[in-house]
């Protein structure tokens, strides 16, 4: 039997920090080589149609930016949700939420000009994706009801809930009998930031949301809160540190962002509400997080490197016949690499019998 | 309104419920194994999807059907054993991990599935596990088809429920499991393992897991379909806490709730023209959530759950 | 009498610090052999290294003749070594019988031999004075009675040798009476017994032989009767410490009371209608064997638990809304006793720890709540130099800090807001003696200054010196106070076991 043990490391060098996360980055991408193999491939060919794929041209990297925006949000939901312990993975659902606000009020409800008809959406779908994790705090909060499983499980309700407006109520009567919603009015569509592609101002506003995301976290007193909350919630709350009201604006906080992706999608991307609106977005922003570990600039880039591996692997998957599940793949050992990346920036691991250095 | 309660009465009913509570046994036991011996296991969802795909390929490729599940059981223990490596020998957050693996184990069982079947657009079928009459006891009148028609890996799933229940109960593994979950220094400083016997509880029970998922394709139906776990791991995470952390309550649990399902299936039969059917899908999720509501107040949940075992840590 | 254990020039680094240096010692067949030495003195570590979980740099153990191999627990217990840990170390959710046996099977065995094993059980508990029901739930169980397990526990598995960490610590003087007759018991049918302490009164009443650890080293070994008590003494501390002298101050107006408050809830032990006054410039020791409902009271008293009867008057305002802030704004301060889990956020830097009492001052943030480092460093430098907080800088994380410098940035953190209140439980636990006597000396000028200050303790000789009340908890309910002067510590022993109540 291997003996070993961790020894927490009194500082991380830096130069570990900054790299470690590449590091795994470049372990997930071998490992995923070898499945490459597997199909028959050459995984060297494959990777270079990914890279083609997702940055080769000027309509590409618009899509891959595109794609990136809403796990740029989902991946912040998840950044601040984490950072206080509260496991929020539902995401997706709160996505959906927004994106049901979006339709709600953007399709003629409230009609109002474009740079008031677009910033209301946003608070309406950061609202909408807020309240959906709200009871669920309350439930964690009074009855310490596991949100885990609760957030989990409300994913399907949601997405069940969507399908049945979309099927009923809200179909679009134009649709030609897809489930779809109506489409939000021109007032609240996003507009392009790069003529004749599909990427929208959804992309700078999570731009933004990121930079404010970490201003708050970082030099406010709700971010202080928020810290001292996840790492060691007893002793904040001993130290007169609000535990109930933090939590819930961790809650807000993250359940908004997510909902914000819903509005991008719906009022950005396509225009209207769909079923398929989100392959996994919010699951894919807990990746993002991980991979940023939780620095809400560092999930910037996190999110456009994951949206380039969905965006490439489709062109690679056309070129080589490699399955796309493979960028899902790829995104699960990429999670898997920086869990085990940070053990060892955090840790030394000694073996039994060996000499401590230090 | 009669209609309603004479569902009940109907051995179709009672078959349905064993049905869909199989996999939720042997998941919901793989859980409590897991969580018993302190470890979170969210791999769940995952290793119960490619069981299901590795259960049922293996016997798709020609294999029978026993050799299926025993892949299964394979499977699940290999991702049982990295999720162990992960969370219980390098203390990494179980949450992650177990997301982690999720995302992996089912990305990874559909790569491979498109893998070696490129260009199906409908899913290949198999002959899956047929019922089996328990002599004399299956001709009884409601009860045979109610419970003795049912198929071999049915019989299987209720056999996990005793095996998990003696081990739990009467053996030093056990034992072991149980304080691992509660103290694991208790169980260091009587010279046990504390590594070993969380990585046995998450080994086995991820098997458990891959083999409910298995239930799926090898005995509910005969295909594999994307999806087709459809949340069942994550209602299982909610009956182990209803459950309380034990076997026989997670039999009852997973009974109580496939009833309600089978229940729900034959009212929206009824009702279908006035509730749209989506109302009646989202009851199990529904009511996973007001379980853990109502099991709330009385969780107990295992002291050690959670937190990692740090060997010759410094007190 | 012949050789048990021989323990060679054992030496254990823990970075540069040298927990065990070159530590020489023997334990023979029958004897009882104390271990003395203040906190911190590598008592532990020392024994941790016999029983297996530490593996030393240098140096050799011989177990009747056999080299032990280090980092093994499974060989020490398996060569007759059992080991009583100051915490204990059972599973709660099992029973006394599951406790006991788990380590005498292999895991991977099939069956429980349960019936033998109460068996042998019982005879034990019965040739030892051990008494004690197998089937009964740890959970339910008194800390003596925890510990009689732990020490069945090493019995069952046929152990020669005993090591007792602390063992009295947690014992009222009655329940450590107890215990030493079990020693003795013990020593006459040939077991050998280690006893780690720093209490010498006890050490001289029990053992046959000393042998005296200070920073790590051995300074000496004797035999008990010819011990000289001043000497050890000596040995132990090495320097003289200063112990702070607590000087009377006349009682001011009240501050706090609790009318008939109970609480009862599942998971923390209840309350059962406690009343209590407090007034200011008074120290109030509430003494008690741990698991009464201390810690329960503490919460109660800092606002963290609502009571779920009864009524808590605060600077004899009507009604206290009850949250730990409310608390906090009305001049509570609260020490919990476990300063690592729930006093500290080890993985943020010391200046944030400084502040975290101070969210809402407008010194440390401005209206849109941006902080202030400026200040907050400044405030944070402070506070470290007024409260003795040894550390490289501000911005360190906290938890490499030692046990004594936490408490002193725990203690300080409060007293810059000068509470009228001070919660503290068990201030001082597993400090060593130099950082006691400061945090006793802190108390002492927060008491001198007017604050009225509740002292939850279970050391009984700091509660005698310090407070000038006392009370004592039994099963959620608390005794009337009385003046420190006119009591002793047998009285309130056994009033800690339930006399009187």
């Amino acid at each position: 039997m291997l003996k070993f043990r961790l020894e927490e490391r009194a500082k991380s060098p830096y130069w570990l920090i900054i790299v470690s996360p590449f590091i795994a980055i470049i372990v997930a991408i071998i490992l995923a080589g070898i499945l490459i193999i597997l199909a028959g491939a050459n995984p060297f060919n494959s990777y270079y149609h990914l890279i083609i794929g997702a940055f080769g041209s000027k309509n590409s990297v618009a899509e891959t930016l595109a794609r990136a925006t809403p796990i740029i949000l989902t991946g912040l939901a998840a950044s601040i949700a984490f950072r206080a312990k509260f496991w929020n993975i539902g995401a997706e659902g709160q996505l959906y939420f927004g994106a049901l606000a979006t339709t709600f009020f953007g399709t003629g409800l409230v009609v109002l000009p474009s740079t008031l008809m677009i910033p209301f959406l946003f608070i309406m779908g950061a609202l909408a994706g807020g309240l959906l994790l709200l009871p669920l705090v309350l439930l964690k909060l009074y009855y310490k009801v596991d949100e885990v499983v609760t957030t989990l499980l409300l994913n399907f309700v949601v997405v069940l809930l969507v399908s049945y407006l979309l099927e009923g109520p809200w179909k679009d009567p134009m649709s030609l009998g897809w489930p779809q919603g109506k489409s939000v009015i021109d007032e609240g569509v996003l507009p392009q930031v790069l003529s004749k592609t599909r990427l929208h101002l959804g992309f700078i506003i999570s731009i933004f949301l990121a930079f404010s995301i970490w201003f708050v976290l970082k030099k406010t007193v709700i971010g202080y809160r928020i810290k001292s909350v996840g790492l060691n919630s007893a002793a904040a709350s001993h130290a007169g540190i609000p535990i109930f009201k933090t939590v819930l604006v961790v809650a807000i906080l993250s359940g908004g962002m997510a909902g914000m992706a819903g509005v991008t999608e719906t009022a950005g991307l396509k225009g209207y509400l769909t079923l398929d609106l989100s392959p996994g977005f919010g699951y894919a922003g807990i990746a993002v997080a991980m991979l940023a570990n939780l620095n809400p600039i560092g999930v910037i880039f996190s999110g456009i490197f994951l949206a380039s591996i969905y965006v490439g692997a489709d062109s690679m998957s056309r070129a080589m016949n490699v399955p796309t599940y493979l960028a899902d793949v790829i995104v699960a050992l990429t999670v898997l690499c920086v869990l085990l990346s940070l053990i060892f920036v955090h840790y030394k691991i000694l073996f039994f019998g060996t000499k401590k250095d230090d | 309104m009669i209609d309603f309660i004479e569902i009940i009465f109907t051995a179709g009913f009672w078959a349905a419920t064993i049905r869909i509570a199989c996999p939720l046994i042997l998941a919901t036991l793989g859980e409590v194994l897991c969580e018993r011996a302190g470890v979170l296991n969210l791999g769940i969802e995952g290793i119960m999807s490619i069981g299901a795909m590795v259960g049922w390929m293996t016997v798709f490729l020609g294999a029978d059907l026993y050799t299926g599940i025993l892949a299964a059981l394979i499977i699940g223990g290999i991702f049982g054993l990295l999720h162990a490596v992960f969370t219980v020998y390098l203390g990494a957050s179980q949450h992650v991990t177990g997301i982690g693996i999720t995302m992996l184990a089912s990305s990874l069982g559909f790569f491979c599935f498109k893998l070696i079947l490129p260009a199906s657009t409908t899913p290949p079928k198999i002959k899956p596990f047929q019922p089996f009459d328990i002599p004399f006891l299956s001709d009884l009148p409601f009860f045979g088809p109610a419970f003795f028609q049912h198929t071999p890996f049915t019989y299987i799933a209720i056999l996990a429920v005793v095996f998990a229940f003696w081990l739990m109960n009467s053996t030093p593994l056990g034992l072991s499991i149980k304080m691992a979950g509660e103290n694991p220094m208790a169980l260091e400083a009587q010279g046990i393992d504390v590594f070993l016997v969380r990585t046995i509880a998450v080994v086995l029970g991820s098997a458990f897991m891959a083999v409910g998922g298995a239930y799926l394709t090898l005995s509910a139906f005969d295909a594999f379909y994307f999806g087709m776990i459809n949340g069942r791991g994550w209602i299982a995470i909610a009956l182990v806490i209803f459950a309380s952390w034990k076997p026989e309550r997670a039999l009852i649990g997973a009974l109580l709730f496939a009833g309600l399902d089978a229940y729900q299936v034959r009212a929206q039969q009824l009702a279908g023209a006035v509730i749209p059917y989506q109302f009646f899908l989202m009851l199990p999720f529904l009511l996973s959530i007001f379980a853990m509501v109502i099991a709330a107040k009385r969780t107990k949940y295992p002291k050690a759950l959670l937190i990692p075992f740090r060997r010759g840590e410094r007190h | 009498m012949t050789r048990l254990l021989k323990v060679e020039k054992i030496t254990k680094k823990f970075g540069n610090f040298y927990a065990n240096n070159d530590i020489s010692f023997e334990v023979k067949k029958g004897e009882v052999l104390a271990v003395l030495g203040e906190n911190g003195a590598g008592k532990t570590t020392l024994m941790n290294i016999l029983f297996g979980h530490y593996t030393p740099d240098a140096g050799s153990v011989q177990f009747e003749g056999k080299a032990i191999e280090f980092g093994n627990t499974n060989n020490a217990i398996k060569l007759g070594i059992g080991m009583v840990h100051q915490h204990f170390t059972l599973a709660e959710n099992l029973t006394v019988l599951e406790n006991i046996i788990i380590g005498s099977r292999s895991i991977f065995s099939l069956s429980l031999p349960k019936r033998q094993a109460r068996i042998k059980i019982l005879e034990l508990s019965k040739k030892f004075g051990l008494l004690i029901d197998p089937d009964e739930l740890v959970a339910n169980l008194s800390v003596s009675e925890k510990q009689r397990i732990e020490i069945l526990k090493t019995l069952f598995l046929d152990c020669k040798l005993l090591i007792l960490d602390e063992p009295t610590a947690a014992l009222t003087p009655q329940e450590t009476d107890a215990l030493f007759a079990t020693i003795r018991n013990m020593i006459k049918s040939g077991l050998s017994v280690i006893l780690i302490s720093h209490k010498l009164n006890e050490i001289l009443a029990v053992s046959d032989r000393i042998i005296v650890l200070r920073n790590g080293s051995s300074v000496g070994e004797t035999d008990t009767n010819s011990a000289v008590r001043e000497k050890i003494a000596e040995m132990i501390v090495g320097k003289k410490i200063d112990y702070p002298k607590k000087t009377k101050i006349p009682r001011k107006s009240r501050v706090l009371s609790l009318l008939d408050v109970s609480y009862s809830e599942t998971d923390v032990p209840s309350l059962n209608a406690v009343n209590l006054n407090l007034y200011g410039g008074q120290i109030l020791g509430i003494a008690g064997v741990a698991g009464n409902g201390q810690t329960t009271l503490a919460k109660i008293l800092s606002g963290h638990l609502k009571p779920t009867q009864g009524k808590i008057v605060i600077n004899e305002a009507g009604s206290v809304y009850i949250s730990p802030k409310s608390f906090m704004n009305l001049g509570v301060a609260y020490i919990p006793e476990d300063r690592n889990s729930d006093g500290i956020v080890g993985d943020m830097e010391i200046w944030e720890n400084a502040i975290m009492t101070e969210m809402d001052n407008l010194c440390f943030r401005n209206r849109l709540g941006i902080i202030n480092k400026r200040t907050s460093f400044d405030r944070s430098k402070d506070l470290c130099a007024a409260y003795d907080v040894r550390m490289q800088s501000i911005r360190q994380r906290s938890r490499l800090l030692s046990g004594g410098n936490v408490q002193k940035l725990l203690l300080g953190r409060w007293l810059m807001r000068k509470p009228k209140i001070i919660i503290a439980c068990q201030p001082t636990r597993g400090l060593d003696e130099g950082a006691i006597a400061s945090i006793q000396k802190l108390l002492l000028e927060a008491q001198q200054n007017g604050s009225a200050i509740i002292l939850i303790s279970e050391d009984l000789d700091e509660l005698l010196s310090l407070s000038d009340d006392i009370t004592v908890m039994y099963k959620g309910m608390l005794s009337d106070p009385i003046e420190t002067t006119t009591t002793n510590k047998l009285t309130i022993g056994l009033q800690m076991a339930g006399d009187g109540f």
